[in-house]
């Protein structure tokens, strides 16, 4: 049971969400993983999400909107069930970052922040991801790549691909 | 996976674990794991600022602050509950060794949280993940569970009546500005990224308005080394106040990147030509970012210096999170700027208007510049702007935007004007774009 | 906080320890720029215009964050410090427009003022401006995003001072951009195939008021002029009663001045920064076209025909004057004004009680004030002023809902909690928003005030802790009157009291003896000064209620109504009225005028000068801003009336001085053996005062005031002109306690969005109350 009737959540998301609530000093510490997390599920922040999670932490919409937009993994817009995200940053620009990107932009036949049309795939050029010295990387939702050549992130796509098919 | 590099010039103190299964509890424990924090219990706090004190450890997040020093400045008493944060939110391009660490040896980031709460007398400590980690935070969540399992964690920890320590693990969402120590306080309050005004400093007014530690997931998996070797011993493993050793990620134009545990006040040159196999592909050497994007860059001339922070400091750059990026003789300077500097505009929080202003601005005219629509003029410009920023923001974000490019204009600006009389990059990586409003990722 | 003193710019200086150096250098003259810095409100070095340079910093420092400290060595001006603020201005004009010249702020932009003072204009700036249109958030708060500097000033007033938070920042970086609480997409709210973000709130304008630049524009004021073209005239705000002053821009027009703006320029009053929606926005009822521009008399057929002033005065006069002869002065009533100066309402009373000769005189009463001076007589320091809000270390407030219907009050209330952590206990019958600065709230019953009052001896958490607190100030809402009143005051022996009533002058009213139990002062009709000088009846007359009943019964011959709407308000069914004679003077067609034999077109408070007095008995000067040709002030048509009736208006109005030899008439023989013109030109003398020269002048009446009323008495002239508010403790002994006084208070029931009659002609309000309803309800759980 959800401390919140009628949550738009799954009871597995609602109920971990209950408890998140309660482990911090101040509940409103919850707010940053609870819009990461609710977009993993939801596919992005909504406006239904904003307003939930501003119910569960005693908070205004505006608040939530105001944090919201601070931080580049949360989206208001719905995105491709696997997300592209090819890091350009310095350590991947050397190693081959742009081209990676580029065939990207050519395999998937989108642009930065698109998606495919079937909604499979959508492509971003992020920053650095943390991978520096095992560049180029890049993250398909949270998963890591490294090492990528065009190549091997066609087999990257293709994992993907095969896990929709089964 | 990230490979695992060595090289025979390595001391491993702390990735001495790495690649050997610590995640798994009863392994770290077989491997000396959870031995520092009961001797920490039985020493009590003036041991373990003593002894960390005694190591030179300086912090691996950037700053160098003496830790031990850090730790000496909570007070004794306070009203509110203190508290240790370890700052896991590295987002310093070119910086992967947290990385490493949340991988292999979580239970030792454990462990010297709660050594760092024994020494101030916090209860409860904070580990705070930046969000792209999101598999490492799963790898955290689950050490901190097998932690509470054994009673490592929670009430009368290992037995000892009234000693305490709770671990609350924490995901971010995008933000590399969050890594700012005041910045990362309001984002595990639930706000937004900015920072706060200093002083008060985190150790007397910080989480909750608490007396707080904060330190680099490094510097904190490096504790419970420290107490086991004895602090002295750490500290002679490095050079004059720069205790120890230190995950050194080299990246870039070498033939074997990768993170390597290196004695502070290694040569950088040795670095690059021994450690990391030297210019991939029998290139030459153009320059090197020493120590994460916001370090002014060096010249290939300039590399016989050692890689601890005084020694930086005095060829005028800094060892910063110890991120080593190598340039080949290929790589256009000008695009290199521009890379660096989109990703400032982009992190920059807006709160200044220095910052927010400037980096908006230098970006705009180097990608205007890089396009090929540059002149004179600009390049001053760029420069004015840079050095304007310096020292004027209200965080060091401003200044790690503002000190990369004064160090790339100042080092290569024949390059710059070379650039202008039509000496381009044949094959421009960044896409040379029409200059609008640049948007942001994320929800805008 | 003891002083330290500190060195600046080789000068030193003392300031308390712990001041904000730009504070301590401000108070020694020494001015340091500043835009993110607004008294008050939270710190956030974030514009880095107030850098200066402190001995033994290795960087500058923001003068806005740094407490001052023992032996500081500080520069505030340098070539290096004048560098670094231009850059920063240099940086902001790269994505600012610089359109000065179209922009609402121009000449009182202090992004303006600085570019000029650093020398940054000339930017060297090449790259494409970011080009945002102007949104409108709400009908009175407008943005302009690439003026905005990004001070978050608007933010933090809006929720630090109004307690709001109706403003957000989002984005980050050089996206960041200030937004409003409803989101485009959700707004509903469509213009040209775009969806708009709204504003759900109060309407303030405080943002506007803290904008440094023109990036926030009022809706009433945008484009219409610029500063330097208008007249700026402070006077007090027309709507509550809580008395803030208020600056009102005035420009020429063909049939008068009209007013443009109301701000609050000089921040000199008792409101400080602070002004509600109806203070800044709801002058524009003034300049309504259904403004009442010629007097008005019924016709034989039946319908209200305008005349000239001789033909209604002198049909008015007339006809009062008969029916006066004929069916005696008991038969008339009078009722008077919330809303017009303490002058006209001292003046009206008087003409009831000696030209009429009734004390058939009442007002529409929206706090008992009678019984607040009956409790409190005979001791000193026991009212509270306004000030005081601001300032006790504790407050406690029974009743009543400032932040709807005194949002002063509610302001104060807010800034004492929260910059000096004053302790704040509520106790009301609904969950009022005050209760969130409440260190205790009790819930009352609906008509449980006596039961509360009671509970005050008990030993409870909140009884006790009100008790124990020695500094208190009790602020009483309307709903107590009478003997819970009382009560509530003899339960708090040691605290000081306010009393809230609803309009710009209730308490002016009351204190001037618009009632028909009291004098003015709250003087006994038998015995007192006043009352043997007036000569007047000595049992009380009809209360405004009774004299509809007497009208309903054929017992009223005549009715004069000045700038009230009783008809409307209380209900009174028309045809009550029909064998009344009824003059009424106004400044719309109201209810009750459009029943009138005689209708007066009168001037509004803004129109006039004089004073009034607010609900903490705070007393200020009224100043003749705007003009309205056709209309005349309430003063000048109560003389005339007098006049017409054939009363000797010297003896009414106690102007010019035989001694001096002047001749300012009305053509009459000046009484002077009239003993009340006598008394009066001996006060006049002998206070060191010049006799008024104009029998429409209210300082003659002003005089008068003064020698009779008790209170009004200590009133400092000079403070008054030179626009100071001075408190009025009313209390002289000697008050009789009126045993079963009907309870006759009727709260207006005003919101943040009404003003009583004057509502639905300020398009303003009727606008936001539109767009409160429709626009942005239902958005958002609740701003509250
Ligand atoms: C813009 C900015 C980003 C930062 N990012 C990080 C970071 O990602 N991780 C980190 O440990 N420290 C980061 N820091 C440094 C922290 O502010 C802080 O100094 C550090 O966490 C303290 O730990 P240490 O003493 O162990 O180094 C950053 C600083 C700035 C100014
Ligand atoms: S320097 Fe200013 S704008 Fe930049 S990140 Fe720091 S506070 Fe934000
Ligand atoms: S008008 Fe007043 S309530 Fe509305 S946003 Fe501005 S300050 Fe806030
Ligand atoms: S709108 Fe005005 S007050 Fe608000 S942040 Fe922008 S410039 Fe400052
Ligand atoms: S609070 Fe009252 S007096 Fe002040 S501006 Fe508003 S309505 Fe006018
Ligand atoms: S630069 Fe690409 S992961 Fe760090
Ligand atoms: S006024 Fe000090 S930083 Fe803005």
């Amino acid at each position: 049971m959800s401390a919140i009737a009628n949550t738009i959540f799954s009871p597995e998301l609602a109920a971990r969400f209950d408890k998140l609530v309660t482990i911090y000093p101040l509940k409103r510490s919850a707010l940053v993983p609870m819009l990461l997390y609710a977009q993993d599920e939801v596919g992005y922040v909504s406006d239904a999400v904003v307003a939930e999670i501003a119910q569960r932490l005693d908070l205004l919409e505006l608040d939530v909107r105001n944090v919201l937009s601070y931080y580049s993994m949360l989206r208001t817009k719905p995105a491709g069930k696997y997300n592209v995200q090819v890091c350009t940053n310095i350590s991947c620009m050397l190693r081959g970052g742009f081209e990676l990107l580029d065939h990207c932009k050519h395999t998937l036949g989108i642009g930065h922040k698109e998606t495919t049309e079937d909604g499979l795939f959508s492509l971003e050029e992020v920053e650095c991801i943390g991978a520096c010295c095992w560049a180029p990387a890049a993250q398909v939702n949270y998963d890591f790549h490294d090492e990528l050549t065009p190549a091997k992130m066609d087999a990257v796509l293709d994992t993907y691909r095969a896990r929709e098919k089964k | 996976m990230p490979t695992l590099v060595s090289h025979p010039d390595e001391v491993k103190v702390l990735s001495k674990r790495f690649g050997l299964g610590a995640t798994n509890i009863d392994r770290y424990v077989e491997l000396d794991g959870y031995k520092a924090t009961q001797q920490a219990i039985e020493q009590g706090p003036e041991w373990i600022i003593n002894t960390m004190k005694a190591s030179g450890l300086r912090g691996r997040g950037g700053a160098g602050f003496p830790t031990g020093m850090k730790w000496s400045f909570v007070p004794k008493v306070s009203e509110k509950p203190k508290y240790v944060l370890i700052n896991g939110d590295e987002s310093e391009p070119g910086t992967c060794k947290d990385h490493l660490i949340f991988l292999n040896d979580p239970h030792a980031i454990i462990e010297g949280a709660m050594i760092a709460g024994l020494a101030i007398g916090a209860k409860t400590g904070f580990i705070y993940l930046r969000g792209e980690y999101r598999y490492l935070l799963n790898i955290m969540e689950k050490a901190v569970a097998d932690a509470y399992a054994k009673g490592f964690l929670g009430k009368n920890i290992f037995g000892h009546e009234g000693v305490d320590f709770d671990i609350i693990t924490q995901t971010g969402a995008g933000a590399y500005e969050v890594g700012e120590e005041s910045a990362l306080m309001e984002s595990l309050e639930g706000k937004r990224g900015v920072p706060r005004i200093r002083p008060p400093f985190p150790a007397v007014v910080g989480l909750y308005g608490g007396p707080t530690v904060i330190n680099n997931a490094e510097t904190i998996a490096n504790v419970p080394h420290i107490l086991l070797m004895g602090g002295e011993a750490y500290a002679k493993l490095g050079t004059e106040r720069n205790g120890g050793t230190r995950l050194f990620g080299i990246s870039g134009h070498v033939e074997r990147p990768g993170v390597y545990e290196l004695p502070m006040g290694y040569s950088l040159r040795k670095a690059i030509y021994d450690v990391a196999g030297g210019i991939r592909g029998g290139k030459q050497l153009k320059a090197v970012v020493p120590g994460g994007s916001s370090c002014p860059v060096l010249r290939a001339d300039e590399i016989d210096v050692g890689l601890d922070f005084d020694q930086l400091a005095k060829a005028g750059t800094m060892l910063g999170s110890g991120g080593i990026v190598v340039l080949d003789e290929t790589v256009s300077i000008v695009e290199f700027a521009l890379r660096t500097i989109r990703f400032y505009q982009h992190e920059s929080c807006g709160w200044c208007i220095p910052c927010r202003e400037g980096t908006d601005w230098i970006k705009k005219t180097l990608t205007r510049f890089h396009a090929g629509g540059g002149n004179k003029k600009d390049i001053d410009n760029i420069q004015y702007i840079a050095e304007n920023m310096l020292g004027r923001t209200f965080c060091p974000l401003g200044d790690a935007a503002a000190m990369p490019i004064l160090g790339f204009i100042k080092k290569f600006r024949p390059e710059f004007e070379e650039y202008l009389a039509g000496a381009r990059v044949a094959n421009p990586l960044i896409q040379i774009q029409p200059v609008g409003e640049h948007e942001l990722a994320g929800a805008h | 906080m003891p002083d330290v003193t500190l060195t600046v710019d080789g000068q030193k200086i003392t300031a308390p320890a712990g001041t904000l150096l730009l504070e301590a250098c401000k108070s020694h003259g020494i001015e340091i720029p500043a835009f993110c810095y607004y008294p008050g409100l939270s710190l956030q070095a974030a514009c880095r215009m107030c850098v200066v340079r402190i001995e033994k910093m290795p960087k500058l420092q923001t003068a806005c964050t740094t407490p001052v400290t023992a032996g500081m060595v500080v520069i505030t001006d340098s070539p290096e410090i004048a560098q670094a603020r231009k850059a920063t201005l240099q940086l902001l004009l790269g994505n600012h427009p610089l359109d000065c010249p179209v922009c609402d702020a121009g000449g009182e932009c202090e992004l303006q003022d600085m570019t000029f003072k650093y020398g940054a204009a000339d930017s060297f700036y090449t790259e494409p401006k970011n080009h945002r249109e102007e949104q409108k958030w709400s009908p009175v708060v407008y943005f302009d995003r690439p003026r905005c500097i990004l001070c978050y000033r608007c933010v933090r007033m809006c929720g630090e001072g109004m307690d709001i938070f109706a403003l957000g920042i989002q984005n980050r970086g050089s996206s960041s951009v200030i937004a409003p609480n409803i989101p485009a997409q959700l707004s509903g709210v469509v213009e040209n195939g775009v969806e708009l973000a709204q504003l759900d709130c109060e309407q303030c304008g405080m943002c506007i008021d803290a904008c440094p630049v023109g990036a926030l524009t009022s809706g009433t004021y945008r484009y219409k002029t610029r500063p330097w073209e208008m007249n700026h005239v402070a006077t007090v705000c027309t709507h509550c009663g809580d008395g803030c002053k208020t600056t009102l821009g005035v420009r020429s027009v063909s049939d008068g001045s009209q007013i443009l703006r109301g701000d609050n320029r000089d921040k000199s009053g008792m409101n400080g920064d602070f002004l509600c929606n109806k203070g800044r926005y709801a002058f524009d009822f003034a300049n309504n076209v259904e403004r009442l521009t010629s007097p008005l008399v019924r016709h034989s057929d039946g319908t209200l025909k305008p005349v000239s002033w001789e033909e209604a005065l002198t049909f008015a006069g007339t006809k009062l004057r008969d029916l006066r002869q004929q069916r005696g002065p008991n038969s008339i009533g009078v009722i008077g004004s919330n809303r017009t100066t303490n002058e006209e309402n001292y003046l009206l009373q008087k003409f009831a009680r000696t030209v009429i000769g009734t004390n058939n005189i009442d007002h529409h009463r929206t706090a008992d004030f009678v019984t607040l001076a009956t409790a409190l007589q005979g001791t000193t320091g026991k009212f509270a002023s306004q000030r005081d809000v601001e300032k006790a270390p504790a407050l406690l407030l029974v009743g009543g809902d400032p932040t709807n219907q005194a949002p002063l009050t509610a302001w104060n209330i807010r800034t004492n909690v929260r910059l000096n952590k004053a302790r704040l206990y509520v106790a009301n019958h609904e969950e009022i928003k005050l209760r969130r600065q409440a260190k205790a709230f009790v819930q009352v019953a609906q008509f449980g005030y006596g039961a509360f009052v009671e509970s005050l001896g008990a030993d409870n958490d909140f009884s006790n802790a009100v008790r124990a607190e020695e500094q208190l100030i009790v602020i009483i809402g309307n709903e107590l009157r009478g003997g819970e009143l009382a009560n509530l005051i003899k339960a708090l022996p040691n605290a000081k009291f306010a009393l809230l009533a609803d309009y710009a002058n209730s308490r002016g009213a009351s204190d001037m003896g618009v009632l028909p139990d009291v004098l003015p002062g709250y003087q006994s009709l038998q015995g007192s000064t006043i009352a043997s000088e007036y000569g007047a009846a000595d049992a009380p007359g009809l209360d405004l209620l009774a004299m509809f009943d007497a009208a309903a019964a054929g017992n009223l011959s005549a009715l004069y109504v000045v700038g009230s709407n009783p008809v409307k308000r209380f209900g009174i069914d028309p045809t009550a009225l029909k064998s009344t004679f009824l003059i009424v003077q106004d400044l719309f067609l109201t209810e009750t005028a459009a029943l009138a034999d005689v209708v007066f077109p009168a001037a509004n408070l803004y129109e006039k000068s004089g004073s009034v007095t607010n609900s903490y008995g705070d007393l200020q000067l009224v100043s003749k801003a705007a003009d309205k040709a056709g209309t005349r002030s309430d003063f000048e048509l109560i003389v005339r009336l007098a006049d017409h009736l054939g009363h000797d208006i010297k003896s009414l109005v106690p102007f010019g001085s035989q001694a001096k030899g002047l001749r300012a008439d009305q053509g009459q023989t000046r009484g002077a053996e009239s003993g009340e013109a006598d008394r009066h030109a001996v006060w006049i003398t002998a206070n060191n005062l010049e006799p008024k020269l104009s029998p429409f002048d209210p300082f003659a009446i002003l005089d008068e005031i003064q020698r009779l009323v008790p209170g009004y008495d200590k009133l400092l002239r000079l403070q008054l002109l030179s626009g100071n508010d001075q408190h009025i403790a009313p209390a002289s002994s000697g008050l009789v306690q009126i045993e079963n006084r009907k309870d006759l208070v009727l709260p207006s029931s005003d919101t943040l969005f009404t003003s009583g009659s004057l509502t639905r002609y300020s398009p303003m309000l009727q606008d936001v109350q539109r767009h409160q309803t429709t626009e942005v309800s239902g958005h958002l759980t609740s701003a509250d």
